[in-house]
């Protein structure tokens, strides 16, 4: 039987292996935070944790995803409090927000590899995730800002 | 005798001129076949050869005309972000290529490129194992001349210490024939694999002959 874990809950899966893993999490399973951009991994508004990695959903194929652990925008944190989230809401970085749900679970692979990322880190992980509102610079400010609170977190 | 006393100088002028220029060619034929140190070191190519320079040169102008392509240059540039397109422009969103060649943090080249092309016009190109060479042995084909690239590919110290067997199984490596299969909207390569693959092996076989720029695209660059 085909299966695969989202957000540490495991789902059959039986869907035609051809289709993207985004349908499947959005149509599927109604987890609807993970949103739909550009549909070529071009924008990053659909990014999801494949295995801990920072996939496109809109082109990895649910054949790739069967048997792996998934986790989404939903599954982040159990209440909501991942630094990052914490530190998008003291910062207020999103303007419409459509594309901050791929923006904070990419920022959350960066966090994970780089404990106090600089400027160049930042540049260089956040560089797939357009925001068409503009909002790079409170991105920017914010994941400094995580950084910090996932320190004294511990 | 006047006249024949005029023409003697002229006579030795047109010999001496003739000698130089016989000279040159000698010197520059050699000059241009004699770069055997980069794989001196390489026992397995010296034990197989049967070297003939002129094969040799001539099978490497079809491999060069292949690894030029956008196809093959696109994942073999001169910095560290990918290119992309027939034009080889810079990779949209600038991802690097890390140090084992797979990306960094969150731009892994698998978390767009799939094991297969996607589907479609400017979608992501896929095959298994995607990837650039490694910070260590990047192998710039990215604006190399032919005879920089022919002596970068076989010198172990830039070709990841690939031996002769090793190179001609590259031939048939995954992601090189990918470029045979490259998804909608991207030229092939200017030959076939199969044609790639017998010009590659003679290439290697006969001494992998490093050519002079002249003897390629006309350039005076040499040696």
């Amino acid at each position: 039987m085909n299966s695969i874990r989202i957000n540490k809950k495991k789902y059959t899966v039986n869907v035609d292996s051809e289709m993207p893993l985004l349908w499947f999490l959005r149509d599927h399973v109604g987890l609807t935070g993970t949103k739909y951009g550009c549909g070529v991994a071009q924008c990053g508004a659909c990014v999801v944790h494949l295995d801990g990695e920072a996939v496109r959903s809109c082109v990895t194929k649910m054949k790739r995803a069967i048997g792996k652990e998934v986790i989404t925008i939903e599954g982040l944190s159990e209440h909501g409090d991942h630094p990052l989230q914490l530190a998008w809401k003291d910062v207020d970085v999103p303007q419409c927000g459509y594309c901050h749900a791929g923006q904070i679970m990419s920022a959350a692979v960066l966090l994970r590899e780089r404990l106090d990322p600089t400027d160049q880190d930042i540049d260089d992980a956040m560089t797939g995730n357009i925001c068409r509102c503009g909002t790079y610079s409170r991105i920017r400010k914010a994941i400094h800002h995580a950084a910090e609170l996932q320190k004294q977190k511990g | 005798m006047e006249l024949y006393k005029e023409k003697r100088p002229l006579g030795k002028i047109r010999f001496t001129v003739t000698l130089s220029v016989i000279a040159l060619f000698i010197i520059g034929f050699v000059s241009a076949f004699s770069d055997e140190t980069n794989y001196a070191a390489n026992e397995e190519i010296y034990a197989t050869v049967k070297k003939d320079s002129i094969k040799s040169v001539e099978a490497f102008k079809k491999v060069y005309a292949v690894l030029q392509s956008p196809r093959c240059v696109n994942c073999h540039p001169s910095g560290d972000i990918p290119l992309q397109g027939d034009d080889s422009r810079l990779h949209a969103m600038f991802p690097k290529r890390g140090v084992d060649g797979k990306g960094i943090l969150t731009m892994k080249c698998t978390n767009c490129h799939q094991t297969e092309n996607t589907a479609g016009l400017k979608t992501p190109p896929g095959s298994p194992e995607w990837h650039l060479p490694s910070a260590t042995m990047k192998m710039v084909f990215q604006g190399r001349s032919a005879h920089e690239l022919a002596k970068q590919l076989v010198d172990l110290k830039q070709n990841g210490n690939k031996d002769l067997k090793a190179l001609i199984a590259h031939a048939d490596d995954g992601l090189v024939k990918w470029g045979w299969t490259p998804g909608e909207g991207r030229t092939l390569p200017p030959i076939s694999h199969a044609e790639f693959k017998e010009a590659w092996i003679t290439w290697l076989t006969t001494g992998a002959y490093a050519p002079t720029q002249q003897g390629l695209d006309g350039s005076n660059l040499k040696n």
